[in-house]
């Protein structure tokens, strides 16, 4: 059983993405890639779960 | 074809023109794009007399708007003027994306039953403008007091405290004419604002859209087809959407560096467009043009004696079909408060709230709109890495699809927490007709709720009991309903929700003032008050 949830689960989609954009303003590229990484560590924090997790990983690779 | 020039309104000398002194007229409106032409139409049919000039003599030039919006369609039946509209206009549901020339996905718009319009209709701006025309001529017939006049171009206003003198340049000279409120509709580089030196501030995107209109033998559905990065290259990403007449809009997004003439030149269109159709598909250009967007609007859109309506107080790139389609709401919603004022039935500052849910509702649409612009045309390495990352998860992933931004679609504006909008006193009441919403149709025996709620201030009663008018100043009409009105229920699932009974106060544009589970006088007339400025009286 999947445990991913790859419903659309965002609640206002459009916003959240304004606001994604938006936190890279002004940023180098380098910079860009660096603020990336840690949102994504901040998110599995988040997450958690280590299945969660491991299939996100394996997801993102394989899409 | 039909003839684009068409002169529905030729220059005809008026006797305006002849008079000792300058006439008086209580609204003129400048400009007839659709925003003037549904202006007029709309405090005409009020039977407020209105001078309409325009400095053409027929529909605009050019290929525009394609896409118009159900609420649109729905102002216009207010108008009289929807049937031949829908007639002509194509309807079209399903919608597919692609990315470097593979299908992400499709979309189906899904349309909810129980409306008498579809969500959205293809039909070219200048049949629009055609048939508000001939509403027009109908209307004049029937005695409502429009006077369109074609040829007449503003080139100088003088405003003084009540009144505005314009000069007005026709084939025969210039005349000048007073005018109590001016209703300035003339578009996006008003000549009206410059005159008045008023400031339209945003942003430009940094980017060209080469549109071809054309007409092919080839069979392709009506969908609505966006590609983005086509493999093609004519366009980072294109368009393809059907017409009336069998013409297709095609809309190349082609760069920010760009030599205008060199790209309009029929072999470079035709180069684009046989990349994008493959060298097979046979077709004719009908109109070929480039435009670069921009999102901006006025600061404010009364100025005192002077209003601003559609495109000259607000613009948007054309993701979401959000220009025209809210400028016929501006209409909608300046009609009623202006005849008001007028009659003398309200003070002037129920104009402010004009102003005020009309700017709201441009921040809503510039909102959208750029954010569509900014989803499309990625301005930075970071925002393209997410946009196609979007898209590549997309073809596998249910959750990523709304995140995909081709356009949101124009729908209206609710004007929550304005000034004049009432409380909401009906627990368990449905979110999507709270105060503040463009009522949404319904089904009733054998019409539809919006025929009923026309021109005046109506209480509908869902299994509610109240008077079936009430005089406060003005005079509200009741539209008692029951179940046995709702033969599919929609009525109860978009007004009732979870209330046995209901009572609304609507405005004359459809919009919620109030509502309540049961008829309460006290607070009924309290909110007709607050929504005509009329509380202190
Ligand atoms: C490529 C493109 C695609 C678009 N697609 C859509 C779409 O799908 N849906 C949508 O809703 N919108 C769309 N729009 C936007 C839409 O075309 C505009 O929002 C709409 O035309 C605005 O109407 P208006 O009446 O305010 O102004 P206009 O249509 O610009 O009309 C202004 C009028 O004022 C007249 N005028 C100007 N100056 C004077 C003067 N001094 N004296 C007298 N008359 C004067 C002009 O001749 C004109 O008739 C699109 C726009 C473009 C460019």
């Amino acid at each position: 059983m999947a445990k991913l949830n790859t419903r659309p689960n965002i609640t206002a989609p459009d916003q959240f993405y304004a606001e994604l954009i938006r936190t890279h303003e002004g940023l180098t590229d380098e910079e860009s890639e660096a603020l990336n990484a840690r949102l994504i560590l901040l998110l599995a924090n988040h997450i958690g779960d280590a299945e969660v997790l491991t299939e996100a990983l394996a997801a993102a690779r394989e899409v | 074809m039909p003839d684009r020039t068409d002169r529905l309104y030729p220059y005809a000398r008026h006797p305006d023109q002849d008079a000792a002194s300058p006439r008086r007229h209580p609204v003129t409106v400048v400009g007839g794009g659709p925003v003037g032409l549904a202006t007029a139409l709309d405090l005409g049919l009020r039977g407020v007399p209105v001078l309409l000039l325009d400095d053409q003599e027929g529909v605009g030039e050019g290929s525009r708007a394609i896409c118009f919006a159900k609420r649109t369609l729905e102002i216009a039946d207010r108008y009289g003027a929807a049937a031949p509209m829908l007639d002509k206009g194509v309807v079209w549901n399903l919608g597919k994306v692609f990315h470097e020339d593979r299908k992400v996905f499709e979309f189906n718009l899904l349309p909810e039953d129980g409306h008498r319009f579809p969500a959205f209709i293809n039909l070219q701006q200048f049949h629009v403008e055609r048939f508000l025309v001939d509403r027009i001529r109908t209307a004049q017939a029937e005695g409502a007091p429009i006077d369109l006049r074609g040829g007449n171009r503003v080139t100088q206003i003088d405003r003084q405290p009540d009144h505005t003198t314009l000069t007005v340049t026709t084939p025969d000279g210039p005349c000048e004419i007073e005018t109590d409120w001016l209703v300035a509709c003339d578009g996006a580089s008003s000549p009206i604002r410059r005159m008045m030196g008023l400031d339209f501030d945003g942003r430009v995107f940094q980017d060209n859209f080469l549109i071809a209109d054309i007409t092919m033998t080839a069979d392709f559905p009506t969908e609505r087809w966006f590609w983005f990065e086509p493999s093609h290259r004519a366009g980072a990403s294109t368009l393809l959407h059907r017409q009336p007449d069998g013409v297709w809009r095609v809309d190349f997004q082609i760069g920010w560096d760009i030599d205008r003439t060199e790209e309009l030149r029929e072999e470079n269109v035709r180069r684009r467009l046989t990349a994008m159709l493959g060298p097979d598909v046979g077709y004719d250009l009908v109109w070929t043009s480039v435009y670069t967007f921009q999102c901006r609007r006025m600061t404010r859109f009364r100025h005192d004696r002077v209003i601003f309506a559609g495109d000259s107080a607000h613009q948007v790139s054309p993701f979401g079909a959000r220009g025209a389609n809210s400028g016929i709401q501006d209409a909608d919603n300046l009609g009623w408060k202006l005849a008001m004022v007028i009659r003398e039935e309200a003070p002037d500052t129920l104009l402010d709230s004009y102003d005020e849910e009309r700017r709201h509702a441009a921040d809503e649409n510039i909102l959208n709109s750029t954010r569509s612009t900014d989803f499309i045309t990625p301005k930075s390495r970071v925002s393209h890495t997410f946009r196609n990352a979007v898209l590549r998860l997309a073809g596998r992933y249910d959750f990523a699809r709304p995140l995909v931004n081709s356009g949101r679609l124009s729908v209206p504006c609710t004007y929550d927490g304005l000034s004049l909008t009432g409380a909401d006193d009906l627990p368990g009441g449905p979110a999507r007709t709270r105060p503040g919403s463009a009522c949404p149709d319904a089904p009733l025996g054998d019409g539809y709720l919006l025929d009923r709620l026309r021109d005046g201030f109506t209480l509908l009663t869902i299994d509610a009991g109240a008077p079936d008018t009430l005089a406060d100043g003005i005079t509200i009409r009741r539209l008692a309903l029951s179940a046995a009105d709702d033969p599919t229920g929609a009525l109860a699932a978009r007004y009732l929700g979870q209330a046995a009974s209901a009572v609304y106060l609507i405005r004359p544009d459809q919009h919620v003032v109030y509502r309540a589970a049961t008829y309460d006088d006290t607070a009924v007339r309290r909110a007709l008050r607050r929504t005509t400025c009329r509380e202190d009286t």
